[in-house]
């Protein structure tokens, strides 16, 4: 568990040096990244569906992205972008595609709809945490 | 006096436009692209500014009354750093800080501007988070210098045919193709445990989870057209990493 969690945050900030994010955001950028994938393995460890588990826990990133685009004024993008990093489907998209070409169409397609759900269910929790900042800054207006 | 006139208008299109274009070819989400044009414009008083943003192209009109400009977009990756600049650009546009000409030489800055990590920097970085990415998949410890040593490989190798031929989806194929026969040579010397693992952690680097995820939120906002063809870019790329693998498989 700490492996992966120590895993994850390096893993996450090497992301960001790939797209090239400001320098001084690359600690919270695995930050996000390591908390992000501590919810999403606590969740399937309690026998919670994995999409549910990223849909929860990508959510958790859009919270936390803008909580830090705030607090280091920063846009949104940049945090949101690295903390998806662990959850997005890359495995499941390639053992579809190896199925795929070793005629296995039956397991093929049973890996893409998975990893189609899952990046929906990414985009759909980033959706959501947007929709529930707007509604709150509309209740109390920033001066 | 009509030439005074003519004039700002073709400057503030023209900055629209390269801040679209910056952001787009940056990997910005389209509603992105799309706001931050029409607040550049609505900040010099025109507030009834159209656009039309697909990933291979923008159309911008101004006014109702004006002409329309279109750009093009050839490539695209993704480059957190000018998304942010022309984000804080459009912000001083906004507030007054800076004048039209201003802004155009600061976004012209932006857009020649190297990434700002040297390229070894990058690969390392890329193969740390191969080997990260094979630990994280459940691999063994004994997986992570080969994940390693493949992810960086296939990294380096995916820039050197991008600058060779120019063509996206062979440099995917043949950094895959790269990465599968390495590994396979690593576990066949018993140098790594499984295949599978360290396959996975180092073509995370290529995957492109990003673009799936925001082809999704393209659709989901709305722009069908821009979540289609960004969701056509991804599965071409899944596609091309697929096959590199899958032809080693082949092989062996």
């Amino acid at each position: 568990m700490i492996a992966q969690l120590v895993t994850c945050f390096i893993a996450t900030a090497a992301f960001a040096i790939l797209f090239n994010a400001p320098k001084r955001s690359l600690i919270q950028c695995g930050l996000v990244g390591m908390i992000s994938w501590m919810a999403y393995i606590l969740l399937l460890e309690y026998d919670v569906d994995s999409i549910l588990a990223t849909l929860a826990a990508t959510f958790l990133v859009g919270v936390i992205s803008q909580t830090f685009a705030k607090y280091y004024k920063m846009p949104v993008i940049i945090f949101s972008v690295s903390g998806i990093i662990p959850l997005v489907p890359g495995g499941l998209a390639y053992n579809a595609m190896r199925r795929f070409v070793q005629n296995d169409y039956n397991e093929a397609v049973h890996f893409a709809v998975q990893a189609f759900m899952l990046s929906g269910s990414i985009a759909l929790g980033l959706i959501l945490s947007e929709v529930l900042n707007q509604t709150i800054r509309k209740k109390n207006p920033l001066p | 006096m009509e030439i005074k006139l003519e004039q700002p208008t073709y400057e503030v299109i023209g900055v629209c436009l390269l801040a679209g274009k910056i952001m787009l070819r940056s990997g910005a989400e389209t509603y992105r692209v799309e706001d931050t044009m029409a607040r550049i414009a609505s900040s010099f008083g025109f507030t009834n500014s159209n656009s039309y943003v697909t990933p291979t192209g923008i159309i911008f009109q101004l006014d109702k009354a004006g002409s329309a400009q279109l750009i093009q977009i050839v490539t695209r990756t993704t480059d957190l750093r000018k998304v942010v600049a022309v984000n804080s650009i459009s912000r001083q546009l906004s507030t007054g800080e800076i004048s039209v000409q201003e802004a155009y030489t600061l976004l012209h800055q932006v857009d020649i501007e190297a990434h700002a990590f040297s390229i070894w920097l990058q690969i390392i970085a890329a193969s740390i988070a191969s080997g990260c990415f094979t630990i994280m998949f459940q691999g063994k410890w004994l997986d992570f210098i080969p994940g390693m040593i493949c992810g960086g490989l296939g990294y380096c190798a995916l820039i050197y045919f991008h600058h060779l031929v120019r063509v996206k989806f062979f440099a995917e194929l043949m950094a895959s193709f790269l990465i599968g026969i390495v590994s396979f040579l690593l576990t066949s010397a018993g140098i790594g445990q499984s295949l599978d693992k360290i396959i996975i952690g180092s073509v995370m680097p290529l995957v492109p989870g990003l673009l799936i995820t925001n082809a999704v939120r393209d659709l989901m906002a709305g722009h069908l057209v821009s979540g289609l063809s960004r969701g056509a870019e991804a599965f071409l790329t899944a596609f091309a990493i697929g096959t590199g693998i899958a032809v080693v498989f082949i092989i062996f």
